[in-house]
Order: C-alpha cells, then sequence, then structure tokens
C-alpha cells in the first residue's frame, strides 16, 4: 500500500465535487437563463442580450448603478487609505501597549452580526440628527470597509522585512522620503488588493445599505432586492449576473496582484 | 542577532509605546469605528431601556418593557402579565436553523477541506480558489439564485416535473428547509477554509505510523487526524454559526417572510412595526449570544493549545 | 572634548540595555582612519547591536559615539554620514541595480551629473557594470552582495558597516569576497568596519580585531596580537584551537617570561598576559600546532598517544598527560620520512619556545 493510499478515503472526493455544485450551480444557471431570450423556464429561446439591455434602459437600475459604483469608490479609497494608516501604526516600531485592543477594533466589524450593525447604525445617525440619504449609507460602508482593506495590506506590510526602510535611512532618506520611495512602492500591490475588496464589499451590501439609506437613495443591491419582491423577471437574472460577473473579476484580480510581487523580494 | 528577522523595525531608532506619529496614523481608524461603530452599540443597549416612540424612535423615558415584552405578554385590560413564547421561540428556531446548518456544512465541508489539502501541491491552489469565489459573490445575488432555482416555477420543479419523478412541484421555497438550504450555500466556503488550513498542516507522517500501528483508515480519521485538526473544526464551525444565527436574507426571501429569524425579527422592529427598544432589545440579546458563543470557543481553544505544549 | 580627528569611530563608555537585558556594558574604544575593522564574537556577544548604533538604528543608553570628532549618537540615521551593508543586502526590489546605487546621492540632493558619473564609477569598481539595468532578482547571490556593497559606498560615506555581508555565500564565493573587500578597503581609503563570528574571515581581513563577548570588550588588536597572545581563555578558545593546562604561578615574570608549575610538577616558562604574582593561579594556553613530540625522556612534559586523526595536511594527535591533563598536538604532514606515534605510546611533549601562554583568571 502505497503512502498515498492510506491518505485516501472513499466518498470525499464525490463530496468535494457536491460541494463545489452546490457553490456554483445556482450562479450558472441564473447566467445561463440571463441570456434565454424567452421568458419561459422550460423552453430555450436563443441566446440574447435583450434582458441585459432591458435592464440597462431602466432609469431605476441606471440610478442604481451609479450609486453603487460611485459609493463604492469613494467608500473604498477613504477606507484603504485608513486601513493603510492603520497597518502601518500596528505593524511598524514594535509593540506597544493596547496593540491587542486596537487590532480587536479593527476588527470588530467583521464580529458583530451585520444586522446588529445595521440598526445600530441607523439608530445613532438618527439620533444624531444625520440624514438619512446617500452620505449615510457612504459613511457607513466606509466604517465596515477598513477591516476588509486592512486584511491584505497587514498581510503584505508583515512580508516586508525592516531593513529596506532602514537601508533608505542609512542612505539619507527622511522617514517620509524612505516611506513614498521604498515601502509604498513594496506596499503597492497590498493596497490595490485591499482597494479591490474593500469595493465588492461595498459594492455587495445590502443589510446594513437597506437600513440606513434615506428615501429616494438606492444602490443595486437594494434595486434587486426591491424587485425581487415583486415578482422574477429575466432582468432580474441580467443584472445580478452582471454583479457576479464583476465580483468574480475584481477578487480574481485582487488576489493575483496581492500575491504577484511576492517573489521578487529578499 | 541578525538585522533581517525584524519585520517589526524599519524607521526610527527602536521606539516602543504610543508615539506621536503613531497616534496620528491609528486616530482615523480609532476614530471611525469608535464613532460610527462602537458608540452606535452602546446606544443600541441605552434604547433598549427605553419606551418606543408614537411614531418611531424613543421616547427618553427608561423602562425595561422592552426586555419583559420579549418573554411576556401583557394584557391590555387588566394589565396581566403572561409568559409567552413566541419570541423565545423565533431565537431558539433561529439556534436550531443555524446549528443545522452548521452540522450540514461540516458534513460537506470536512471532506472538501480534507480532499483539497491532499491534492498536490500546485492543484491546491486552484482548488481553495474555486471554493474562496463563491463567498466573495454578492450573498443577496446567490439567495436570489438560489431563490430561483426551487421556486415552485423554478428549474428544478421543472426537471422533476419533465422528467416525471414528481406530478405536481415540489414546495421547497418559503420553507424551513430553504432557509437551511440558503444558510449552508452561504456559509459553507467558511467552514471549507479553517479546516483545509489546519489539515494542510497536519504531519501526516503521524498517518503512517497509525497505519503501522495496524489501525485502519476510519480509525486514523477519527482518532489521529480529527482531534490534530479539531481547531479549524471549531473556527470554521463558528464562522458559520455567528453569521446563520443573525442571518436575514436567507429568512427573508427564502423564508418568504413568514419564517422568522432574529435577524428578521429586529429588522421588523426597525420597518414595519416601529418598536426600536424592543428591536435594540434583541438586537443586544443576539449580540449577547455571539459574543457568549465566541468567549466560550476561544477560551476553549486556548485552553487546548495550552495542553498540546 | 574632541579626541584627535585621527580617530574614525570613537566608542566612548557605551552601554545598551533593552529593557532589564543588557547587550552592552560599557565599552570603549577607538577604530583609526583608514582601518579595516573587525568585531568579532559569538551570537548574542552584542556586535550587531554596537554596529547598529554606530549607523543609528539603536539609540544609546548611556555614553557617546564620536564620528571624526563629531559626536552622532544622538543624530538620526539619515544625518549620519556612514553607510551599511546588510546581511540580507536589503536591496530594494522595485529598483533596478543603478537605482539602488543611486538612491543615497538622490536623497542627499546631488546634481544630477554627479550622481550619473559616480554610480557609473562604482559599478565598474564593483565589476557590474554590465548589470546596471537589471533588477536584484535577476542577479546572484554575489552579485547581490556586491550591488548592496556599491550602494553603500557610492555617496563616499566616512565609515562604511558592514553586518556580516558575505554570511549568505557560499565557501568559494565568500574566500573570494574577501579578498576582493580587503582590496576595495584599501582602494577607497574609507574606514571598514566589519561585523562577523566566523574567525577566520576576521583573522584574514582585518587590520585589527575587537573580541567580543557577553556585552564587553574583550581583546583588540591585530590578527596575530590576538591569536599569539590572547589576554583571557575566552580570547584564548575562541580564536583557533588551543590547550588549556591548569598551572600555578612559581615566582613573578622576570623579563616577561614567567615560571609556572602544572599539577604534575613540570615547570614551563611561559610569557603572562598582565603582572602575577608568585602563587597565582591561571591557566596555559598552548596552541596545538607549537607542540611537538619525541621520543620518551628522563624528564620533562610526558604522556600517552590515546588517538591518532589524519587530516590531510596535519595529523592530530589527542594524548593525555601523566597528571590526566588532555592535550592536542598538530604535526603538519611533510610526507614520507619518521613514522609517526600510534595510540597506546608514550611520548615527550616539547613546547616551541615562547608558544606557551600564561592566563591568569
Amino acid at each position: 500500500m502505497s503512502s498515498i493510499e492510506i491518505r485516501r478515503y472513499p466518498g470525499f472526493r464525490p463530496i468535494t465535487w457536491l460541494c463545489l455544485a452546490i457553490l456554483y450551480a445556482p450562479m450558472l444557471v441564473i447566467t445561463v437563463y440571463s441570456f434565454n431570450s424567452l421568458r419561459s423556464i422550460t423552453t430555450w429561446g436563443e441566446f440574447s442580450f435583450a434582458w441585459y439591455a432591458k435592464a440597462f434602459a431602466n432609469p431605476n437600475i441606471q440610478n442604481a448603478a451609479l450609486n453603487s459604483l460611485l459609493i463604492a469608490v469613494v467608500a473604498a479609497t477613504i477606507a484603504t487609505a485608513i486601513a493603510m494608516a492603520a497597518a502601518l501604526g500596528m505593524l511598524r516600531g514594535g509593540a506597544f501597549r493596547g496593540r491587542g485592543g486596537v487590532f480587536a477594533l479593527i476588527n470588530l466589524p467583521l464580529m458583530v452580526p451585520e444586522i446588529v450593525t445595521a440598526v445600530a447604525t441607523l439608530i445613532f445617525f438618527v439620533a444624531i440628527g444625520f440624514d438619512l440619504g446617500l452620505m449615510s449609507i457612504l459613511v457607513a460602508h466606509t466604517v465596515f470597509c477598513i477591516p476588509f482593506a486592512y486584511l491584505p495590506i497587514s498581510a503584505r506590510l508583515q512580508g516586508i522585512e525592516g531593513h529596506f526602510e532602514e537601508a533608505a535611512q542609512d542612505l539619507y532618506a527622511s522617514r517620509w522620503a524612505a516611506f513614498r520611495y521604498v515601502l509604498l512602492p513594496m506596499l503597492a500591490p497590498g493596497v490595490i488588493s485591499g482597494f479591490m475588496l474593500a469595493f465588492i464589499i461595498s459594492l455587495d451590501d445590502f443589510i446594513i445599505t437597506n437600513m440606513v439609506a434615506g428615501p429616494g437613495a438606492t444602490t443595486l443591491p437594494l434595486a434587486i432586492y426591491g424587485m425581487v419582491r415583486v415578482g422574477f423577471t429575466p432582468e432580474i437574472n441580467a443584472i445580478s449576473t452582471i454583479l457576479l460577473l464583476i465580483s468574480i473579476v475584481f477578487v480574481t484580480i485582487s488576489y493575483f496582484v496581492g500575491r504577484g510581487d511576492a517573489t521578487s523580494e529578499h | 542577532m541578525a538585522s533581517a528577522a525584524r519585520p517589526d523595525s524599519g524607521g526610527a531608532p527602536a521606539s516602543a509605546g504610543l508615539s506621536r506619529e503613531r497616534l496620528w496614523l491609528l486616530s482615523p481608524t480609532l476614530l471611525m469605528i469608535g464613532f460610527f461603530l462602537v458608540i452606535p452599540l452602546c446606544l443600541i443597549v441605552v434604547y433598549s431601556f427605553l419606551t418606543p416612540g408614537t411614531y418611531g424612535g424613543v421616547e427618553w423615558i427608561g423602562s425595561t418593557a422592552a426586555y419583559v415584552q420579549f418573554l411576556f405578554e401583557e394584557d391590555f385590560l387588566s394589565e396581566e402579565l403572561t409568559f409567552h413564547s413566541a419570541y423565545l421561540e423565533i431565537y431558539f428556531g433561529s439556534f436550531v436553523q443555524a446549528v443545522t446548518a452548521t452540522v450540514a456544512c461540516l458534513i460537506l465541508g470536512f471532506p472538501t477541506a480534507y480532499f483539497i489539502a491532499t491534492r498536490p501541491p500546485r492543484q491546491r491552489t486552484l482548488w481553495v480558489f474555486l471554493v474562496t469565489i463563491p463567498y466573495w459573490v454578492n450573498l443577496l445575488i446567490r439567495t436570489v439564485s438560489m431563490l430561483f432555482i426551487i421556486r415552485d416555477e423554478g428549474p428544478l420543479n421543472a426537471l422533476l416535473l419533465e422528467i416525471g419523478l414528481i406530478a405536481t412541484p415540489l414546495r421547497i421555497a418559503y420553507t424551513d428547509f430553504a432557509i437551511g438550504l440558503g444558510l449552508v450555500y452561504s456559509y459553507l466556503p467558511f467552514m471549507v477554509l479553517p479546516i483545509y488550513a489546519a489539515i494542510e498542516r497536519f504531519n501526516f507522517s503521524l498517518v503512517e505510523a497509525a497505519h503501522d500501528l495496524y489501525a485502519d483508515r476510519w480509525t486514523t480519521l477519527r482518532e489521529v487526524i480529527l482531534p490534530a485538526v479539531k481547531p479549524g473544526v471549531i473556527a470554521g464551525s463558528l464562522l458559520v454559526f455567528i453569521p446563520s444565527l443573525g442571518s436575514f436574507i436567507a429568512p427573508d426571501l427564502l423564508g418568504g417572510g413568514k419564517q422568522l429569524m432574529i435577524g428578521n425579527l429586529i429588522a421588523l422592529q426597525f420597518q414595519g412595526s416601529r418598536n426600536w427598544p424592543f428591536g435594540a432589545a434583541a438586537a443586544v440579546i443576539l449580540l449577547t449570544i455571539v459574543l457568549i458563543v465566541l468567549m466560550l470557543f476561544t477560551r476553549k481553544q486556548a485552553a487546548n493549545a495550552g495542553e498540546a505544549r | 572634548m574632541q579626541r584627535s580627528p585621527a580617530s574614525a569611530v570613537d566608542i566612548r563608555n557605551v552601554v545598551k540595555r533593552f529593557g532589564s537585558f543588557t547587550a552592552l556594558r560599557e565599552v570603549s574604544f577607538d577604530i583609526r582612519d583608514n582601518e579595516f575593522f573587525t568585531l568579532l564574537g559569538p551570537s548574542g556577544c552584542g556586535k550587531t547591536t554596537l554596529l547598529r548604533m554606530i549607523a543609528g538604528f539603536e539609540t544609546v543608553t548611556e555614553g557617546a559615539i564620536f564620528l571624526y570628532g563629531e559626536e552622532i549618537e544622538k543624530l538620526p540615521a539619515n544625518k549620519r554620514p556612514v553607510n551599511t551593508v546588510f546581511q540580507q543586502y536589503a536591496l530594494f526590489p522595485h529598483m533596478s541595480v543603478t537605482e539602488n546605487v543611486a538612491f543615497g546621492m538622490r536623497m542627499l540632493r546631488r546634481p544630477a551629473e554627479e550622481i550619473r558619473q559616480r554610480s557609473g564609477q562604482i559599478l565598474e569598481l564593483v565589476q557590474l557594470s554590465a548589470f546596471a539595468d537589471r533588477k536584484p532578482d535577476q542577479l546572484s547571490g554575489g552579485q547581490q552582495q556586491r550591488v548592496a556593497l556599491a550602494r553603500a559606498l557610492a555617496p563616499r560615506p566616512k565609515v562604511l558597516l558592514l553586518d556580516e555581508p558575505l554570511s549568505a555565500l557560499d565557501l568559494k564565493l565568500r574566500q573570494a569576497m574577501r579578498v576582493e573587500l580587503k582590496q576595495i578597503q584599501e582602494e577607497t581609503g574609507i574606514t571598514f568596519v566589519f561585523v562577523t563570528h566566523d574567525q577566520e574571515e576576521a583573522l584574514t581581513m582585518s587590520d585589527r580585531i575587537a573580541v567580543m563577548s557577553a556585552g564587553e570588550l574583550q581583546q583588540i588588536g591585530s590578527a596575530s596580537d590576538i591569536y599569539e597572545r590572547p589576554r583571557n581563555r575566552f580570547v584564548a578558545g575562541f580564536i583557533g584551537e588551543t590547550n588549556l593546562l591548569p598551572v600555578t604561578v612559581e615566582e613573578a615574570p622576570i623579563n616577561g617570561v614567567c615560571s609556572c608549575r602544572l599539577a604534575s610538577g613540570v615547570v614551563i616558562e611561559s610569557n603572562p598576559a598582565g603582572r602575577p604574582g608568585a602563587g597565582a593561579k591561571g591557566h596555559i594556553s598552548i596552541r596545538p600546532e607549537r607542540l611537538s613530540l619525541t621520543a620518551p625522556a628522563v624528564d620533562g612534559l610526558h604522556g600517552t598517544i590515546d588517538r591518532t586523526v589524519y587530516m590531510g595536511t596535519d595529523t592530530q594527535y589527542l594524548l593525555h598527560l601523566d597528571d590526566g591533563a588532555e592535550l592536542t598536538v598538530r604535526k603538519q604532514n611533510t610526507g614520507g620520512d619518521a613514522p609517526g606515534f600510534a595510540p597506546g605510546e608514550r611520548a615527550r611533549v616539547e613546547i616551541d619556545r615562547g608558544a606557551a601562554r600564561l592566563l591568569v583568571d
């Protein structure tokens, strides 16, 4: 019996395939149906982009898409900048008292159930008289995007040894110059990866957005939810497929960018 | 003594503590999360002890009515309090759903994690990637796609009708089962990944040793592999259980809003019912449960790690 | 109070503590201009800490450091005209070789023309002109090492610090680089401060060596000083091999010669470290290659051979003396001729004139 034989468990492989099937089937199905020119579930008409065209022509969808994009870009940018500063503060210059506490704080948005965050944010905004609208969504998104941007940045930063910045300072660079010319370029993949992650998280969010959105402020997930409530239409399939693809593309790029330069350092 | 092994330095002579610069770097984070999450959470606790306003919102009158309402019903006329279990049932039902989902994810996820971890190293990254991607796709979309498939007029029923396995469409959507399905679908990757990480680190020569000593594969699995990867299993279970407990989208879409879970209950208080203190109380109770579960398991984790020295 | 400018680096009563741990205890010495100076010691002795303090990456707990007369221990690293070759090179991976080399001058805002010229010149010196546009990950270990050297030399520092720069290279390359480094130091005239734990490296390259242990300076001197006249048992044992025999001093030294008595009663003439009085206890250190074996005689030091080890260039004899002490003797193999001694045989041990060094505790 070879050593590989010992490790094999009958049934594990089919279960794995089942898992993957479960994970991907719904998305694949919806994608396929989004291209069906007919509304029917049972009959296939022909391959068509008709529903996509219809979805894009819908002014409600357009508005929602624009808002989603805008909020995602702004929230991700701010969150990434804040997360980068936090990573530098946490990981450079040695340990400090309260570091554990700060780390817990950074991860807090990930640990609190989203519905709790959603209602807490809502009542807070109302209590301080913050008008609910696009701004409220933006602020809420920025907060919970921070830990997502933080993860790849801190992972990257931990892999960069301190002697590069020391070498830069040894060669007369000021702290800012050492950061700008040496650390930042090396950190860049992590920053980009973090930005993309934050972007997707913001784009995809539903629960919190649902709670803190003001009247008239809508994002794509909100719009889709509204449409599903009414009843299934092929446009829903089309929009869903688009969001699906955007998510996959972004995460894939983010993943490869984050790992890309891993080999070029010593 | 090597200057190399210093990921923590980089910069000025190692100065410990809260230097001005460090404060500047950390303050945006501290402010944002402190102001927009910590304070709101405190506020929720406060609100749970207030009285509901007539048109929503709160009146600043202290009261434990919200918590009382959780367990007791007040008779309108006699002001008698009778115990009612409706809300407890919702919490209990959510708990059951979450546990079921966790177990289902374990049954599916453990073999998957094991399988991937025993692939040749080059393949592994691809498999992990495949498992991770669905997590990053919009949860709403994923739930919508699942609903699309299982509803009465959906492809699944169409297929079954076509083959002749059934005569009338199976009622899958808008049931507890559908919610369970949705939860498993939502959080399955989170069970697989920590277990995978644990198995990957596992030293397989222990398996060879067990076989050398006449154990068969299932005994080996039970007595050698499982105990070693327990931390990963626990982590994965927590990562499925906790979000499932507070889930909103799955019960809302797949349960048709009739089977309430905690998430729906809370949301309802801030939308339709407009009983903010009660919603706050429900949220506080959920948060407390989550924190207790977390603390119990991290303490257990630390104890396990301590023993293993 | 200024020191003489001939002192490139002056370490004065420097102490370094990390919390409750003392890494350096009151170290004082100076490094001369145009010198190849080595800090030698086992891991944890404080040599790297000291180097980093000269560079500016560690603060000084107590004491002062002077660079050509100027006090620098309070200056940040980027204000000190001192450059470092890092143990793992720390080459900036996103910059080409030329950009790495030019970095220091760029930060000093030298004119572009000067930077260009100097970079070219320095790359010539380390023979890497052909690789000017490559990135670090496209270079071999030895080439990376030379880029690190070029980068540190380009801004014309007053002192060059080298933190075990050869430790990552394989043996042949290391030996070649030792020669190159020495040559470069002589050509540029810059003071080199070199840190290593490899005593062969220290002996072959240095003008002077500072041997350190547990945060303290044990001895400073030239290679031959340290090897032939170690000041204490640590230095004697750390550098090369030696035999240590416990002795009692018979009488105080006369004309630099001191008589000592072994436990067996045999008296040996030694040159002492310091001025021991009669009756003092200590050890004699004798290098194995300064001992020889002859046929047993009436008087003198005698012992029995335990083992012989053939080592190609030498033969090593492990024997124990009559009083029980163990001794190692090395004899160069000069081919054929006199048969060596076999295990079990008795032999007389002769000590070369002046080879016995008395170390008093």
